[in-house]
């Protein structure tokens, strides 16, 4: 069976680092940056890419709503 | 568009920012819940096409800003009469999704004759009320929700309820009043929470447009700054301690 695979992508300005979307990954993808955004706020990046399904745990609890998530369509389903 | 929302072509959008949130940076704490709730009540106000009828009332608290970050038509009460406030905009427009955003200061504090009436008056109104059990804009002082023995600025060595008296549930409370259609209490911790949150505002809000009386969602909700935790040490904070004392889930549904 091939994986799901998902994407996200980070509104890293707008991210504050509480780490809330880390704790809420089933499968351990988001990792805070040792860097800082404009703000000094250690945001949040896809640490292991390839474990991520694009199941939008993340972006659910993001209380700041700075994660969009995309998941790869099946071979058949793709334009 | 920005480069976030971009899809390339062999991938499918699952989740993106609500166009009612707006891009204004939210002045809440990193980790505050209010964000999510926001977040949830645009995105079922924007589910139910309510975008040019929907009248939020914003309170006196964290979310006094409330009307920076969601883009409906907002009133400012004075601190505890978002109720009232509320009441005369549904009665002047019984068509307009109407609801008030409080917290436990302003809700449960300064307003509790407010809405007790209006729960009891039957209005057809959604109250959204966020119970962190402390004060979080002026410094973590102690609220009525705040549990015995919690320690706060003004209880450094935890809530005495001989001195004190004992924490408000205001959602059974107002559960008896026969005003009110439903009375709910959620959370927003997890993905799975954020989605019955969803449902439950979605069912208030519906309730409210159907003319069946008063809705309470209750939110039980962190204050990371006011408790002195990270914001995933104060989920697990809420999950071990408020939860057991605010138990989630329907308390009236009619």
């Amino acid at each position: 069976m091939a994986a799901i695979k998902g994407r996200i992508v980070v509104d890293t300005e707008r991210c504050k680092g509480c780490a809330v979307c880390v704790a809420a990954c089933p499968f351990e993808v988001l990792a805070l940056t040792r860097g800082v955004n404009g703000k000094g706020y250690h945001f949040s990046f896809m640490d292991q890419p390839e474990r991520c399904t694009g199941c939008a745990s993340c972006a659910l609890v993001c209380p700041d709503s700075c994660i969009t998530v995309f998941r790869q369509l099946k071979k058949q389903d793709a334009i | 568009m920005s480069m976030a929302e971009v899809c390339n072509a062999n991938e499918q959008l699952v989740y993106a920012k609500n166009s009612l949130v707006t891009d204004n940076v939210m002045h809440y704490c990193p980790g505050c819940s209010h964000g999510t709730i926001h977040k949830v009540i645009a995105e079922v106000v924007s589910d139910m096409g309510l975008e040019n009828r929907c009248i939020g009332v914003s309170p006196v608290g964290c979310s006094v800003l409330a009307y920076n970050y969601i883009d409906i038509d907002w009133a400012e009460a004075a601190h505890g009469r978002a109720c009232a406030v509320a009441t005369g905009i549904k009665r002047v427009c019984p068509d307009k999704m109407v609801f008030t955003y409080q917290g436990d200061g302003d809700l449960a504090a300064i307003g509790t004759g407010e809405t007790i009436h209006a729960c009891n008056r039957g209005e057809n109104i959604t109250v959204i009320y966020v119970n962190n059990a402390i004060y979080g804009m002026t410094g973590g002082q102690m609220s009525p929700t705040t549990l015995p023995g919690m320690v706060t600025a003004t209880s450094p060595l935890g809530r005495d309820v001989k001195l004190h008296g004992y924490p408000y549930k205001i959602g059974d409370m107002v559960a008896m009043l026969d005003g009110v259609c439903y009375v709910t209490r959620q959370a927003v911790n997890s993905p799975a929470n954020v989605r019955k949150a969803k449902k439950a505002v979605r069912t208030a809000f519906e309730n409210s447009m159907a003319g069946k009386g008063l809705s309470l969602v209750e939110f039980v909700a962190t204050c990371s700054s006011g408790w002195k935790l990270t914001p995933v040490a104060a989920n697990r904070w809420m999950e071990e301690n408020l939860f057991p004392a605010y138990p989630l889930g329907d308390i009236k549904n009619v």
